[in-house]
Order: C-alpha cells, then sequence, then structure tokens
C-alpha cells in the first residue's frame, strides 16, 4: 500500500486488532492443550502439569467407546453428505443465478429456510418422519438429515461467486456452440472452483461438527464421533475423564487431518482475492 | 424464405424460455425436491402435529408454554445469549476481515481460526471445562497476577456459554466475512483513495455498502448456530438456571417426557422467533446495493 503517512490513531487500531487475535489464539491453545494434557496425564490435581504422563488412555478410549466403528460411519456420512450436497447444489445455485422465472423468489425462500430455523427445530419433527419411514436411528437417516442445512448453504455460498462472474463470458461460449453440460466443464466450473471448493470445504467441517442433527436422528449404530464425544462428556464421573480427553483427542485429530488436506488444496479465504491479485 | 412475411406464432419452448424457464431452470429441480422432501413435509408434519397435543383443545401447548414461566423464559434466555454473542463476533470479525485480506500470507491463521469451526461446540465445551474450572491454567494465571485471591467461577453458567459460542462462532463468521471481503476489488478502494478519501471514510462509502449483503447473511448464519445452542449449554452452562435455553425445554419434551406433541409445539416458537429475526435483518440488507463487487474491466 501507499499510505506512508498511517496515523498513530490507525497504528494503535491496527495493534488492537493483532492483539485481539493474538488473545484468542492463546485462548484457543490453552483450551485444545488443557485437553491433550489431561489426555496423557496420570492424574492432574492442583499444579500446573500432570506428575507424570501415560498413554495408556488412548488405548482405553479406543475400546471403550468402539472407535473404529464410529470413526467408519462418521467418514461415511461427511462424504455422502458432500458429494451430495455439492452434485445438487452448485447446479441450483446457477439457475438461481442466471434465471428469472415465475417463482423464484419461493425457490429462493425454500432454500433459505433451512438456514434460519435452527437445527434442533427441524430435528425433532425430522426425526420423527425418518422413523416412520424407518430410516430414523440408520446412517441414511443421518446422512439425509445432514443434507438439510447443507444444501442450501452451499446454493447460498455459491450464487454470489457465480454473481460475480461476467455473463459475457458464457454468452460467447453459447455463440461458439457450447450446451449447457460443456457450458458447466469446460467454462463454469474452472472459474468457480475457488467457490465451489470453499462452500464444500464449509460444509464438510460443518458436518461432522454437526452436533444437533445426528444427535436427534441417529442410533447406537450411526453416532457420529460428536454425538459419541458428547455422550461420553455428559456421562463425566462414569469414565476417567482423562478417557473422555483421550477420545476428544481422537476427534480432534480426525477433523484436523480433512482440514489439513482440504487447506492443501484451497484456501478458503483467498476466493475471490487471489483471481483479482493474479489479474494486476 | 417466406418466414419475414409470416409473422409465426413462437412455439410453447420459445415462449416459456422468454419468462426465463428453459433447461437451465430446471438445474434447480433436484435441490428443491430435496428440500421439499426433508424439510417443509416434516416441518408441516411437526406444526400439524403441536396441534395435536395429548390432552386439550388444539392450542393446549402453546397455552401451556406460555402460562408456564419455566418453558416460556427459556425464550429470553435464550436470545440474552445467541444475540450478544453473533454481534461480538461480527463486530470481531470485520476488522480482522479487513486486516487479514491484505496479507500475502494467510495460510497459517485461516487454518488456526479454522481449527474451532471442526472441533465444534462438544469438544470446546471440553476444553473450555478444564480450561476455565477453578484448577484451570486461567484461574491459576489470574491468581500468579494476584488479580484474584480465589478461583473465580466461569464455567457452569451463562459466561461459560457465551464463551463457548465466541470460541465456536468467530472463526465461522470471521471465515463468511473474510470470502465476503476478499470478493471486493482492491482497485475500487484504491479509486476511493486516489479522491482523497482516508480509511475511515474508505470503510464507510466504499466497503460497508459492499459488505452488507454479505453481513446480513453472515448474521443470519451465526444468529442460526447461536440461537440453536444445545450442548454446551448442557456441558459449561447450568441447564437447569441461568442457561435454560429453550433447546433443552424441547429435547426435553420430546426425549425425556416423550411429549411429541408439545416438543413440536415449542420447535415451532423457534422458528417464529427465528424467522421474525432473519427476515427484520434481510428486509434492512435489500435496503442496500447488491451486485458485481468486482472491477468492470473483465
Amino acid at each position: 500500500m501507499t499510505q506512508n503517512r498511517t496515523s498513530m490513531l490507525d497504528r494503535i487500531w491496527i495493534l488492537a486488532v493483532w492483539t485481539f487475535v493474538g488473545f484468542f489464539i492463546l485462548n484457543l491453545a490453552a483450551i485444545v492443550g488443557a485437553v491433550a494434557v489431561n489426555s496423557v496425564a496420570t492424574r492432574w490435581l492442583g499444579t500446573w502439569l500432570p506428575k507424570a504422563y501415560t498413554w495408556h488412555w488412548y488405548a482405553d478410549a479406543w475400546s471403550e467407546f468402539q472407535l473404529g466403528n464410529i470413526l467408519t460411519v462418521t467418514f461415511e456420512v461427511v462424504g455422502a453428505v458432500v458429494l451430495l450436497s455439492g452434485l445438487l447444489g452448485v447446479p441450483a445455485a446457477y439457475a438461481l443465478s442466471r434465471r428469472d422465472f415465475p417463482g423464484k423468489k419461493a425457490v429462493m425462500l425454500l432454500f433459505l429456510l433451512p438456514l434460519l430455523v435452527p437445527p434442533m427445530t427441524i430435528g425433532i419433527p425430522l426425526a420423527t418422519v425418518l422413523y416412520r419411514f424407518g430410516l430414523g436411528g440408520t446412517i441414511w437417516g443421518v446422512i439425509l438429515a445432514n443434507l438439510v442445512p447443507s444444501l442450501p448453504f452451499v446454493i447460498l455460498i455459491t450464487i454470489p461467486f457465480i454473481d460475480q462472474i461476467d455473463q459475457r463470458v458464457e454468452q460467447a461460449a453459447r455463440v461458439f456452440g457450447a450446451n449447457t453440460l460443456r457450458l458447466f466443464t469446460h467454462v463454469l466450473v474452472p472459474l468457480l472452483t475457488p467457490g465451489i471448493l470453499a462452500a464444500l470445504l464449509l460444509v464438510l467441517v460443518r458436518t461432522i461438527a454437526m452436533f444437533e442433527l445426528t444427535f436427534l436422528t441417529s442410533g447406537p449404530t450411526s453416532q457420529t464421533l460428536v454425538v459419541a464425544l458428547y455422550y461420553a462428556v455428559s456421562a463425566a464421573g462414569v469414565r476417567a475423564g482423562q478417557s473422555v480427553d483421550a477420545m476428544a483427542m481422537i476427534y480432534m485429530v480426525t477433523t484436523l487431518v480433512w482440514l489439513v488436506i482440504a487447506l492443501r488444496f484451497v484456501n478458503p479465504t483467498q476466493i475471490v482475492g487471489r483471481q483479482a491479485a493474479a489479474r494486476d | 424464405m417466406t418466414g419475414a412475411a409470416l409473422p409465426r406464432r413462437p412455439g410453447l419452448r420459445e415462449r416459456l424460455a422468454r419468462r426465463g424457464l428453459d433447461g437451465t431452470t430446471l438445474l434447480v429441480l433436484p435441490a428443491a425436491l430435496a428440500i421439499l422432501a426433508l424439510f417443509v413435509y416434516p416441518f408441516i408434519e411437526g406444526l400439524v402435529l403441536s396441534f395435536l397435543p395429548k390432552q386439550g383443545g388444539p392450542l393446549a401447548n402453546y397455552a401451556k408454554f406460555f402460562g408456564d414461566p419455566y418453558l416460556w423464559k427459556t425464550i429470553p434466555t435464550t436470545l440474552g445469549l445467541a444475540i450478544p454473542a453473533t454481534l461480538a463476533n461480527i463486530a470481531l470479525s470485520v476488522p480482522v476481515a479487513l486486516r487479514v485480506r491484505r496479507m500475502k500470507r494467510q495460510r497459517l491463521l485461516t487454518t488456526i481460526l479454522v481449527i474451532p469451526i471442526t472441533l465444534g461446540t462438544v469438544l470446546v465445551a471440553e476444553g473450555l471445562l478444564n480450561y476455565l474450572g477453578p484448577q484451570g491454567w486461567l484461574n491459576r494465571t489470574l491468581m500468579a497476577l494476584h488479580l484474584i485471591d480465589r478461583p473465580v467461577r466461569l464455567v457452569h453458567n451463562y459466561w461459560g456459554v457465551l464463551w463457548s459460542l465466541v470460541i465456536a462462532g468467530f472463526p465461522f463468521t470471521f471465515l463468511l466475512t473474510l470470502s465476503y471481503v476478499s470478493g471486493i476489488d482492491p482497485n475500487l478502494e484504491r479509486a476511493a483513495a486516489t479522491l482523497g478519501a482516508g480509511p475511515r471514510a474508505r470503510f464507510r462509502t466504499v466497503l460497508l455498502p459492499l459488505m452488507a449483503s454479505g453481513l446480513a447473511i453472515t448474521f443470519c448464519l451465526s444468529f442460526v448456530q447461536a440461537f440453536a445452542v444445545y450442548p454446551s449449554a448442557v456441558l459449561v452452562g447450568a441447564p437447569a438456571g441461568s442457561t435454560r435455553v429453550i433447546s433443552i425445554a424441547a429435547f426435553q419434551a420430546a426425549y425425556e417426557v416423550y411429549d411429541d406433541s408439545l416438543a413440536s409445539s415449542i420447535a415451532m416458537i423457534m422458528a417464529a422467533i427465528q424467522l421474525v429475526i432473519v427476515v427484520l435483518v434481510l428486509a434492512g440488507r435489500s435496503l442496500f446495493y447488491r451486485g458485481p463487487a468486482g472491477g468492470g474491466k473483465g
């Protein structure tokens, strides 16, 4: 930037912003650190750090909570939700961005409502309906329930990205004889990749952490990791706190691996800025 | 040819296309059907069920909810948590996002800040129990600094839940805000700077109007998450007292009292409150500019 004469007030402001960021990260590290330290502590009472360390809580947690099965279910649910919401959501977002048709406002409202209604609200009637169709407590029930916020989320996040693509690019492709499918694969998807990946990435992390809907619709064989963790934490006292924290660490590592993999391919926040920078 | 001489009535396909209905429009159908089946249908079921109480007339459930302070007081309790948390998250996100978008190396910071999203409220709650507890590091630090004499109670009350909403909600709000802010062409701001606008004037007259639409959506998405607070209200709050949020009342009706009808009524009341707030925000959004935030050089 070209501002050499940054005023004192601005500098204080910038300092305040970064102080907040630093403070936030410090607290975050302490929250995660407390769980991590406790999960390897033999006993931790009344001191800064435990007196001795052990790994055995992890083996305990793995067998006690049957984490192998729970992890498999979690990956199946998340994969299916991301795939389905992307396949259904991106074309719908394109149609909504580019066409004005009778009833468009009603359709927009249809996609807005699931995001505006809290998961707890829709979860209770949805669970009733899923049980009536024999899907309650099954993995398919959990996947369908998780589509309710994910699909509209993909649509809503993708629409502004499509809005920002110049219509003339598409018109040019149409003039040269591209049909809708070719338009999608050769023009839109490459241009939209940052937007789609960002939307799907957010869906991925939201689905892993989506507690309420999974909690209300899952049964004993279709629990995801976060629901199993909730039961473990809320039953504190039944099992050793360290064992619960070991499970929390396994949950954390699992989700962070997904996140790091995703971030290798896209930085969700550089989305359009990167294109602008590349153009300069 | 003769086509020019004799005006032909356009075919059905053409007439539909003129109204915006063509192959492209149909792409919206699969998603719309999925939401109709998974959201609208269960919702209508729930609404009907709420008027079929176990005992009494059609409105008995609603009369029960608003007649019992133990039930209706969950509304102010939930709003008292969700609104401050959402406003704080947005107020914190905007300045940080405006700073961060200029950084060349955002990856480390955004990776760190995205972590609480992947953790979710359940893990944050478990972490807060350790970190903010009477023997936790925060109380120890404050005591070591002689700011307090004895441990302060930070969990199992209102503040524990509010912290958990900020810790888990800020990164989500921040990422959304940053994606909207990054979509604004920096040239627009440079143009304003060339014309002599200072940082504050640029924020007020260029950035804020361009962000307003995105911020309104961000507010709605963040508020929904905070309003649905359940796990942390149970785990780090006082679920029988100061953080007895409306979700807890709905859950207890459904899975502890097994009164599906009353649970549906509470769910409908939650939905109504949500709608009122969201409609207000989105109505305000339509007052602002909405259109491309990129430059016009295509």
